[in-house]
This record gives C-alpha cells, structure tokens and sequence, in this order.
C-alpha cells in the first residue's frame, strides 16, 4: 500500500466521523481535531476504524502525535512498510 | 463486586488535610466565618470575585507568583504572575467600558483554553459585567441558543470560530453589539473588532465599581429535558463557595500547583479552573491541547502538580492503556487527585491506588449548585463508588415526592430525590428570562438537583441516576431535545427521540432514532448525511454519534415520544416495566 491508498482510506474513515467534511480539501499538516471539529471520542474511533481497515492497533500512547493527514499517514505507512 | 473501604491515616498524608474532624467542623460551621479569609473591596465598596481572585493577590507578597500557568497546544508555554494579571485584567475591563459595557452586560467567549479567555473571564468580573463561556466544540446552533438567549453584548472569539460558527448568525443576533476577535490585527469593522489592538490601547489602571455580593458575575447553559438550554446564573458571592471547597475538599495549601483539566465552557472549568485556585493565592494550570494520556502524564511531572482535578472519562482512557503514571513518571509532588462529572466507577477509585499511588475522590455537584456540595475529603475513609459526604455548610438530603411536596426519607439505603437545603452561597439565584423554571426547582424548602442516589447508614451518598433525560457525555449535559429539534429540521426526518446510550468510556454517548417521512428510505448515505448536518449545527460535543433509523418511535397516549423505552429497546431491557413509568419532561 503506498502513501496514496493510505491517504485515501484515511479519507474514507474521516468522511465517516465527520461526514460533512471534505478531508481531501484539508492542508496536510493543519491539525485536523480543529479542522474537522473531531472530539476526542471521535479520534478513539478514528483509531478504532484505522485498526480494521488496516490492521494495525495504534497504542493510546501514539495519538498524541497523530494530528494531522501527514502525521498519520506518514505514521501508517512506516507501519505497514 | 464488594469494594473494601480505603482508609486514611496520616501516615498516608504527604501534608495534614485542611478538613481533619468532619464531624465537629460541621457542627460549628458559619459562612460568616468564610467570610473573614476575604478582603472585600476596599473603601467598603462590596465584593468582587476578581479583587479577591486577582487584585488583592497582586497587591500583596504573592505579586511575583504565577497565577496561571499556561501550556499551548503546539508547545509555547506562558507563566502569567499576580502582578501582570491583574494589569491585564484591568485593561479588559477598561476595554469593555470603552466599549459601553457595564454592570449587568452579558461579556460571552467562545474559546479554546488561550490565556485570553481567562483574562477576559476575570476581566469581565471586574466591570461588574457578566461573564458566560460557551464550550469551543459548540456548533453554530448552540452558539447561537446561547448568546441570544443570553443577551450577549460582547462575544470574543478567534477568526476561525467567527467565519465557521458565528458570521452566519449575526444577523439574528441584534443585541450582540461587537465580536472581539483574538487573533485579529485590526479592526475589520464596527462589530468586528481586533482585540489585540484594543487591548493595546487600553489603560493598565482600573478601579473596580462597587459590587454587591448578589450582583450576578457568571452565567452558564444548562441543558433541560424538555425546552432549550437553561441560563444559571450566579454571584459575586459565590465565591464563598469556591474558596472553602478549595481548603476542604482539594485541600490547597500555599505553595500547591493546581490542574484543573475541565474546559471553562463547563462550570467546573469556571469554578475550579479558574476562580477557586485563583482565590487561594497559587498557581494555576491550564493545558489547552485536549486529552493525551502520554501528554497529561508529562504535565503533571514537568510542572510538578500537587493537586489534580479530572473527569472519569479522562481516568477510564488512562485505564484502557494500561498505564501506570506513578512507575514511569515522577509524580513524587501529586498528593491528591478529584474527579467530577459523572459518578466514578469504584475500579477507577481502586485503580489510582495503584496507577497514581493514591485514591481518586469523587465529588458531586452540577451547574446550579456553582461549587462542589457533596465530596470524599482528603482525611474521610473512601468507600468506592460512593461521592462522599456534604461540604461543612451545605445540609442533603434523600426526599421522596408526596402529597404535592416532598418528604424527606430518613431511613438509610432507599434511593429517592437527592435534596439540598437552599441558602448555600454559590446556589444559582434563577434560569434568565425564565423564573417558572426555576420556582419548579424548589419544594418544601429544598431545591431537588434532578439526581436520584441514595445515602448509607454513615451519611455516604450513592448516586442512582438521573431523574430526567438529560445525558451526562463526556461529563457534559447535553439536552435530547435540542438534538431532536436540529434532526427534525433535515427535510427526510419525521420525529427524532434522542438517548444516551452506556458507553464504557464516555459515560453515555448521543444517540438518535430517527422515523423517516414517507418519501425517504433508510440507507447508510442517508444516516451519514443526518450525522453531518446535526454535526454541522450542533458540533461534535453535542451531535448524535449514532443514529439509527426505526419506523415507529413509541409514544405515549399524549403523542410525546417515549425516551425511555427507546433507552430500555437499546438496553434489551423488559419495555412493560418502564412504559408506565414515563413521565419525563
């Protein structure tokens, strides 16, 4: 999977959570619990579809730096690389 | 499950507890004699919290200390002091009287936790304004619930939140005379103000008017069953509260750092995140980056926090980890954790032993009753799951509704009404623009809270329940008919009834059935749509999380939807039991 398939399907969750969004249209390092208006049970559940979706468990200690499209794909990608 | 009691010696005491004898304390207790830790305003011109917050700490040997220090999201830090915080205060305040604003006017923010909300909180008190904080995750809807009901006249607010929230709304907001911008560098017109410049121009002296101690200071939403949000408002006065649950129940001394981690768009993170340490003269910190475990942990070393306040949704996320502070962090200068907004489950109590090294104490309190009223105190035995005992001054009680009035229920263990004596000095003295509201309150001399609990044979009170609708998320109310109202304006919703679902780590999480009209039909595109336009309107704190599309909402014989057998369908509990038990709103 590369960097591309990853963002997508990232898009996809967020779509999910925040369906009013469009996360495609976010700058990638803008930090996306403001942009997106994610609360915290919301970035659980991010986490929660990311481990489905890719099957990787993201520990509660990463999420703190997991704000932004470039932190968290560049995070996936060095995890299922 | 059996939960022994966790007993307190003063082996266990890093430092003696301000509160040793509960019981003699009780017994002798006066507010008047609170009364005396204060300065009043000089020149016998009243009671301001603000002077005794701020001015009177700047004034004084606690001029160098920092009140409020301040951690950004992204990593600054700033440490504001006795001395500059009180200059800073005054020039808001002066910034609000140029502006027109005086006693009385509603001053409203809608921030993150930056350093300017709380200048503007404390700033706002010194004019003898009234100051409401609007949570920063609230849509453009509840914002706009908020500050019309609430006859704002001053808004501040960031760029981002005035384009995304607020700009549509203004112009229904008539009496909103200006929106302070934060981060603006010039005024872009009239309405829309840059308050960096403002505050530049402003003058660091202001005198305090004269201020009566029932001279309203503070105005929080609430959210009711049935109607839209409920405005509680509260005094100068209320202080008295504040200031003796800082000494008994998060027991400060001189030189403790104090973290409250509640936002001030809630009551506690106004009370207790800003007020309460400020009047005890020590040092304040504010994080305004939203939960991380890992992040919290630091803090809580690197600025060596004597005294922790948090919620159980924060302590729960700290559980699912599986970490444990204390043995990967040096927290050697923690010595007591409270935890507030929803009642907290006896593992969590039990896992602080282990994980933090100490007990967490639960306490009990909501917006109305402005302070903490019912808490496990530093020196009183723990028994898990239970909030503890009434502050020294505050009378509870478990009532029973008979013959029109209430009753109170003497025998112990039976779950009933959980009831205050009126007359504590942070009580709310009424809902704005709505007193009918607020006389329901009262009952044969006691204001009913709406909690259902239960108090032991030792004067432990247990929370049961709520009494109404109203569900606790992420120790926040939000209200099931202001959901309802904002998914029955989407053209495909018939009727809405909104729950609270059980969730193991947020309490109870939003949750909406939603009936179609006859044209529409259910699909997932049709569901993701309904949560994105209620998201759109209300913001993630307030938005159903789930929704789930059924044909028939049950009603009663009136026509009204029946929340709790919706509730008792999504529990898989029996529906006969409760359907006549319906009686909410």
């Amino acid at each position: 999977m590369n960097s591309d398939d990853i963002r997508t399907v990232v898009f996809e969750i967020l779509r999910r959570i925040a369906p009013e969004s469009d996360p495609s249209a976010l700058d990638p390092n803008e930090n996306i619990r403001q942009a997106l208006d994610i609360d915290s049970f919301d970035a659980l559940n991010f986490f929660v579809r990311v481990n489905e979706q890719f099957g990787i468990s993201v520990p509660e200690s990463d999420y703190g730096g997991l704000n932004t499209v470039s932190e968290i794909v560049g995070y996936l990608s060095a995890r299922l690389g | 499950m059996f939960w022994p009691v966790i007993p307190k010696s003063p082996a266990s005491w890093k430092v003696p507890p301000n509160l040793l004898d509960y019981e003699p304390t009780v017994a002798t207790f006066s507010w008047d004699a609170v009364r005396g830790a204060f300065q009043g305003l000089p020149e016998n011109r009243g009671f301001n919290i603000a002077h005794e917050a701020v001015d009177r700490h700047a004034d004084g040997p606690l001029s160098d200390r920092v009140a409020i220090r301040w951690l950004g999201a992204e990593g600054a830090t700033l440490s504001i002091r006795y001395g500059e915080l009180k200059t800073r205060t005054n020039r808001f305040a002066n910034v609000l009287k140029g502006l027109g604003i005086g006693k009385a006017d509603t001053v409203a923010v809608l921030l993150g936790r930056i350093p300017e909300l709380y200048i503007a909180a404390l700033g706002t008190l010194k004019n003898t304004s009234v100051f409401c904080p609007l949570f920063s995750a609230f849509g453009p809807e509840p914002v706009y619930q908020r500050l019309s009901r609430g006859d704002a006249k001053i808004l501040l607010t960031t760029e981002r939140a005035y384009r995304q929230k607020v700009a549509p709304l203004m112009a229904r907001l008539p009496r909103l005379q200006s929106v302070l911008l934060v981060d603006a560098r010039e005024h872009a017109s009239d309405r829309l103000l840059s308050l960096p410049r403002l505050m530049a121009e402003a003058a660091d002296a202001f005198v305090i008017p004269p201020t009566d101690p029932e001279d309203i200071a503070v105005l929080h939403f609430t959210s009711g069953t049935t109607g839209m949000p409920k405005g509680a408002l509260h005094v100068h006065g209320a202080a008295l509260t504040h200031y003796l649950t800082g000494q008994y129940v998060m027991d400060f001394h001189p030189d403790d750092v104090f973290w409250c981690t509640a936002d001030p768009g809630w009551v506690t993170g106004t009370s207790y995140g800003i007020i309460a340490p400020l009047l005890h003269g020590i040092t304040n910190v504010v994080d305004e980056a939203d939960f991380d475990a890992v992040r919290w942990c630091r803090i809580l070393q690197a600025e060596r926090v004597t005294v922790w306040y948090t919620a159980p949704t924060a302590i729960r996320r700290f559980m699912r980890m599986g970490i444990e502070p204390a043995r990967q962090y040096d927290l050697s200068r923690l010595r007591l954790v409270h935890s507030v907004g929803e009642p907290l489950n006896p593992e969590a109590v039990v896992w602080g032993l282990q994980a933090l090294g100490m007990p967490i104490h639960d306490n009990w309190w909501q917006t109305e009753t402005g302070g903490i009223m019912i808490a496990n105190f530093p020196a009183m035995d723990i028994r898990p799951g239970s909030m503890g005992q009434p502050l020294p001054g505050i009378e509870a009680a478990i009532v029973e509704r008979a013959d029109g009035g209430v009753r109170v229920i003497e025998k112990p263990n039976v779950q009933g009404d959980l009831a205050l004596r009126p007359g504590w000095p942070s009580m709310f003295r009424g809902y704005l623009h709505d007193d009918a509201r607020y006389q329901k309150c009262f009952v044969d001399g006691w204001y009913l809270t709406g909690d259902l609990a239960r108090r032991d044979a030792d004067g432990y009170f247990w929370f049961v329940g709520r009494a109404d609708d109203i569900i606790k998320t992420s120790g926040h109310m939000v209200g099931p008919f202001e959901v309802e109202s904002t998914l029955m304006a989407h053209p495909a919703v018939a009727e809405a009834g909104v729950i609270g679902k059980p969730d193991p780590l947020i309490g109870e999480m939003v949750k909406a059935f939603v009936s179609l009209k006859p044209d529409f039909a259910p699909s997932d595109a049709l569901r993701l749509e309904l949560i994105g336009f209620a998201r759109q309107r209300l913001g993630s704190a307030v938005a159903p999380k789930e929704i789930a599309f059924t044909p028939d909402l049950p009603k009663n014989k009136a026509g009204k939807i029946m929340r709790r057998l919706l509730k008792a369908r999504e529990l898989g509990l029996p529906e006969e039991d409760l359907s006549t038990l319906e009686d909410s709103g």
